[in-house]
């Protein structure tokens, strides 16, 4: 079954939508949106680090996309505003990783394909990576629920109850950064974050809880993977910018359905 | 028996001292209001006891196991996120069915448990986030500027509430606020902070002492009194507070 390659295609494109489209939801209510932009941006600077030292790209851009997240952790706390953090980090290492793709001797890589993704060429052991990081996530995510939701609510009420903010904070930034690796080949640098913000803003609406939201965001997630793939197929489109497209008339018919219920 | 105590504390962001040489008890079963003015540094102070700041000095003693329940001065939940006020209540851990209800019931918000958090009225919220922190029946409760953005008659009612909780559990309350009539009316002790700790005592000796006249001018002394009998009028007072 593994052998065809749309197999394989979309089950990458699943499991990647199912943990960022949950781990989205968290990135939605801390209003982190930026935040994953400029990581999933340092995502190329790791893609020249691992063909210059030649090991996996999943790892190399899982590593930098660390990085970059703890440095604007650490960095955020300063006297500069967190927008303008994010701004020189999410270009400087976006820019940065360009030339540094550019300088790499001998191999031509295709960027496009990290910038935009290339779901249709996962192989048997990227799916083997993408899903244990998946699983990795989803995990941590069930495991630190409640504790990620207080401390999103509250760092005082958190700290007041036993839990530690700061470590829930550093949770989140792991996962953030393991969903920008695993989701590089999906769909690329450039549309990670709307992987992750899109599917939970359109199951807003149709939720009255944290778990809802959650699990509606997945079903939106997966939905759009499924049919961006189907859709690419279809026109002889690109896979990534498909899935992100269909992810967005999800929410279009989200926010419209909202609209006609509450003026019904 | 003291439940929380702190020796010699000093806090400071930067260079600047919020905080220096701050020693206080709580004792179990009485009321603590700290009172100061703006950047007195009351809620570092309160920040500092639940463990969420680190002192730069001086220590805080715990008795072991003891059990805080703790109201922040303010929450903000952001529109994206959904939240029932039943749900909040099973964070971080599940409770069950009849302990949110006596919780909610205690507090007089039980109608409004599967109403969103954000479309509460203020007063209603202060009282979710009561029931929320008396759900662990804890020995010393702490509430921060609890009746931010209520109206005198609403914070006056709050204040009642929390003498109704504490008669009920039996447990601690240390306090902070800057609406001095009506707190101190329900306070056993005062703490009169400015950086430093001015003054302390029953409500009667701290407003009649210097320091704290000095800080809230004399205006509030007649206040306090009038306070202490009638809550529910509406009065328009001003805090002469100087400022450090």
């Amino acid at each position: 079954m593994l052998d065809d390659f749309l197999v394989r295609a979309a089950l990458a494109a699943v499991g990647t939508a199912l943990a960022a489209s949950i781990l989205g939801c968290f990135v939605v209510w801390r209003r982190m949106a930026y935040f994953g932009d400029a990581t999933a941006h340092a995502a190329i600077l790791g893609v020249a680090l691992a063909l210059a030292l030649n090991v996996s790209v999943i790892a190399g851009v899982g590593f930098v996309a660390l990085i970059v997240a703890l440095l604007i952790h650490r960095l955020s706390d300063r006297q500069q505003g967190t927008d303008t953090i994010l701004g020189v980090l999410a270009h400087g290492a976006l820019a940065l990783g360009l030339v540094a793709v550019a300088l790499l001797p001998g191999a031509r890589i295709d960027l496009e394909a990290y910038l935009f993704g290339d779901v249709l060429t996962v192989t048997r052991g990227d799916l083997a990576v993408i899903w244990a990081g998946v699983l990795v996530v989803l995990a941590l995510l069930w495991w630190h629920w409640s504790a990620l939701l207080l401390a999103t609510l509250n760092p005082d009420l958190a700290t007041a109850s036993g839990v530690d903010p700061q470590r829930e904070n550093l949770i989140l930034t792991l996962m953030l950064a393991g969903v920008v690796a695993v989701a590089i080949k999906v769909v690329g640098a450039l549309l990670i974050t709307a992987l992750l913000v899109i599917p939970a803003a359109a199951a807003r609406r149709a939720s009255n809880g944290p778990e809802r939201m959650a699990a509606v965001a997945a079903l939106i997630g997966v939905t759009a993977a499924l049919g961006g793939i189907a859709l690419s197929l279809q026109l002889d489109t690109p896979t990534g910018p498909s899935i992100v497209c269909v992810a967005v008339a999800l929410f279009a018919c989200a926010s419209l359905g909202g609209r006609f219920i509450r003026s019904a | 028996m003291t439940l929380l105590s702190a020796e010699n504390l000093r806090v400071s962001y930067g260079t600047t001292a919020i905080l220096q040489d701050v020693s206080l008890s709580i004792a179990a079963g009485e009321i603590v209001t700290i009172v100061g003015p703006n950047g007195s540094g009351k809620s570092t102070l309160l920040r500092s006891l639940i463990g969420a700041l680190r002192p730069d000095s001086g220590r805080i003693l715990r008795e072991a196991g003891l059990r805080i329940g703790y109201v922040p001065q303010k929450l903000s939940i952001d529109a994206t996120l959904p939240l029932t006020a039943r749900r909040f209540l099973d964070l971080p851990r599940r409770v069950s069915r009849a302990q949110a209800e006596t919780a909610l019931t205690r507090t007089g918000v039980a109608h409004v448990a599967n109403r969103q958090m954000a479309d509460l009225s203020g007063g209603q919220f202060q009282r979710v986030l009561l029931a929320r922190a008396i759900l662990n029946a804890p020995q010393l409760l702490i509430l921060d500027e609890a009746t931010q953005g209520l109206d005198q008659p609403g914070a006056a009612q709050f204040y009642r509430l929390i003498e109704d909780v504490r008669a009920d559990l039996g447990c601690a309350v240390l306090m902070v606020s800057h609406e001095l009539h009506v707190v101190m009316s329900a306070s056993d002790r005062v703490i009169c902070l400015n950086g430093h700790i001015c003054c302390e005592g029953t409500p009667e000796v701290v407003s009649a002492a210097p320091a704290y006249r000095e800080l809230f001018g004399t205006g509030t002394g007649g206040a306090l009194a009038l306070y202490r009998h009638d809550h529910d009028h509406h009065h328009h007072h001003h805090h002469h507070g100087t400022t450090d």
